[in-house]
């Protein structure tokens, strides 16, 4: 990916200090901030290395977590997914409506159906050539629609002593359901995308699409598989935070696509596509968690301080990202 | 449509098909006018038509900009933010007089765009990020400067803009018409129009072939950024006081899919303003007829997902983006 430069000050065919520097930055920046972060944080706050607080951060990121996992995949692919906020708005309404009929149905209904309404996304994008954005776009409007018709436009509680809330609030050895569940998903994702021929693929298609058409790669295949992974996984995350929150609101999610968007961005994944990693979403989300969590510490910022915080955050990283980009290509 | 004309045999299918191309807005909102003046009570009267095209004049503002944006294969997911920064500085400026206030709701939107534009053309920066950041950051950024609140507006001139008629006209259609004229002729008749369907249809051609790519590129977002802080002034006005964390809320969703129905493709290298204007006015219609005949709105929404779907499949021939 790098290519060698002619530097006059460097013996040709070896990468510089600097070259191998900036490419670290740029794929491992997002970790290598997040411990910065988490060492000042632990400095300036008493009790913010305390279990509890930093399981809260974590169930914080959690649902987010579980869509940034998909996203990254669609946006190494080189394309994006809008629909996951109005996905899992859609998600927790089928799990609240599927709760009083036969509880388990409200784990297996809604990543089921949205991800077939992923699939749909992906048969749009991929046979019939349309734009994923403009796709997508179509999608966040008419889902939203649709969940707030299946709900008649008011949430839907779900009885809390119901088994179906233990995947929501429950705990195994102390430790959250939902956290368990995202860190199940980084987990095989980040084997798909690092070790399997799958992987390869979203990587091929990302960095050059018609070239991995031309291989022989299964291009199509490839990206139907994608967008249905992240119509799925938003439908989970909708079921697992209607189960936490003990009703399914037609209304949540809102907004939701873009902190997820900005979470693969800043976890440095190039939304040009070709490259990115599933540590680094990990990274980007659980710095977005923790940037809200000192915010609340803070306690005299308002949640407009936090918007302005993230928007900020996402123009240096990107701003860093272009620099050190460039500076690989020059 | 395309179908109806397939099945004709007389017909000839593909010009029938690359016509309703072209003027698909045009087809779907002449129809929905029809289905209105039928179904509809009280649908053709002059109140209607004025609702239509008040609550449509701030869209049709922000859509223009958006329009140029996606012309040069870029995108302003801004405009909601910039206009609710717009709201938010309005009544802080109102005690120095009408023209300072505007003025510097104008510079803070023109401030917004060059934020915008600079790291599009020049950090290199992908617009829907760069944007995007606006987008989250903005409406903080303009609930603080308001302080979290909702100030009221008492200037006569400028809730004018917002609730006034000149000649029985609203004035906010007089300035949606004044904007879509003056963009029109950018687009058509200047220069700087030519340069921004260069730059969108090939960049590095453009470039190579001398044409100022950043400057357009930046002019492209403290235009569009300028249109949304109009825009916001108008909606402020019309409403009667600042309200930064409503006014403009997921308008940006709006204006793309009047610009991407009316037949501007997100590839970039065109620009259709009456499309653009149709557009508008189309999603908007779409909303109407669901209020005035007491459906259920959310299934507006579906409609319009619909719709934007038709319209991009009808158009994909032209390349996609």
């Amino acid at each position: 990916m790098a290519t060698r430069t002619a530097d006059p000050h460097t013996t040709g065919g070896k990468f510089t200090w600097r070259e191998r520097l900036f490419t670290t930055l740029q794929k491992r920046g997002a970790i290598a901030v997040l411990i910065l972060v988490v060492a000042v944080s632990a400095l300036a706050f008493d009790n913010f290395l305390t279990a509890q607080n930093l399981q809260n951060i974590v169930l914080q990121g959690a649902f987010l977590g579980l869509i940034v996992v998909g996203m990254t995949f669609v946006i190494i692919s080189g394309g994006i997914d809008l629909s996951v906020g109005s996905l899992l708005a859609l998600g927790g309404v089928l799990a609240a409506l599927t709760v009083p009929v036969f509880w388990p149905l409200a784990l297996i209904l809604p990543p089921l159906f949205c991800g077939l309404i992923g699939f749909g996304n992906g048969l749009l994008i991929a046979k019939a050539k349309m734009a994923p954005f403009i796709v997508t776009l179509a999608g966040l409007l008419g889902i939203r629609g649709l969940a707030l018709a299946f709900a008649g436009e008011r949430p839907i509680g779900i009885d809390g002593g119901s088994p179906f809330a233990w995947f929501g609030q429950g705990q195994i050895f102390g430790v959250a359901v939902p956290i368990i569940v995202v860190l199940v998903a980084f987990a095989v994702g980040g084997l798909v995308l690092a070790r399997t021929s799958y992987g390869r693929v979203i990587f091929a298609i990302g960095g050059n699409e018609e070239s991995a058409r031309l291989m022989g790669l299964p291009v199509d295949r490839t990206k139907i598989i994608a967008y249905t992974t992240s119509g799925a996984l938003a439908g989970l995350a909708g079921a697992l935070l209607a189960a936490r929150l003990s009703a399914g609101d037609p209304n949540g999610g809102l907004a939701w696509e873009l902190d997820a968007i900005s979470a693969v961005v800043v976890g440095g994944t190039l939304l040009t596509g070709g490259a990115g990693s599933i540590s680094g979403s990990l990274a980007g989300v659980l710095l977005l968690s923790i940037l809200q969590n000192l915010i609340n510490q803070v306690g005299t910022l308002g949640s407009y301080a936090q918007q302005l915080v993230s928007g900020f955050f996402l123009i240096v990283v990107v701003v860093a990202q272009a620099y050190l980009t460039r500076r690989q290509r020059v | 449509m395309a179908r109806g004309a397939a099945a004709d045999k007389s017909f000839d299918v593909s010009t029938a098909t690359s016509w309703v191309r072209g003027r698909g807005v045009y087809v779907a909102f002449v129809v929905l006018v029809i289905f209105n003046l039928i179904v509809t009570p009280n649908f053709a009267s002059v109140v209607t038509l004025s609702t239509l095209l008040i609550t449509v004049s701030p869209i049709i503002l922000v859509s223009l900009g958006v329009a140029l944006a996606i012309g040069t294969e870029g995108i302003d997911l801004s405009v909601g933010s910039v206009m609710a920064l717009a709201s938010a500085f309005l009544p802080l400026y109102l005690g120095y007089g009408w023209p300072v206030a505007v003025l510097v709701v104008l510079l803070v939107g023109a401030l917004a765009g060059l934020v915008n534009g600079s790291l599009v053309a020049f950090v290199g920066v992908q617009p829907i990020i760069a944007t995007l950041a606006l987008l989250v950051g903005g409406r903080g950024l303009a609930q603080i400067f308001a302080g979290g609140q909702s100030l009221p507006i008492t200037d006569p001139t400028v809730l004018w803009l917002g609730q006034g008629r000149l000649f029985g006209i609203p004035a906010p259609v007089i300035l949606a018409a004044a904007a879509v004229l003056v963009v029109g002729f950018l687009v058509n008749r200047t220069t700087f129009g030519r340069y921004v369907v260069a730059v969108g249809g090939n960049r590095s051609a453009s470039f190579l072939s001398g044409h100022p790519v950043r400057r357009t590129l930046l002019a492209v977002y403290v235009i569009s950024a300028l249109l949304a802080a109009l825009a916001g002034i108008v909606a402020t006005a019309r409403l009667g006081a600042s309200d930064p964390s409503n006014i403009g809320l997921l308008i940006e969703l709006s204006a793309i899919t009047a610009v991407v129905v009316g037949g501007t493709p997100l590839s970039g290298g065109r620009v259709k303003i009456m499309g653009t204007v149709m557009g508008a006015l189309l999603i908007q219609l779409i909303t109407n007829t669901f209020i005035a005949n007491d459906l259920p709105f959310t299934w507006a929404q579906v409609l319009t997902a619909a719709i934007i779907l038709v319209a991009v499949y009808l158009q994909k021939g032209r390349g996609t983006a």
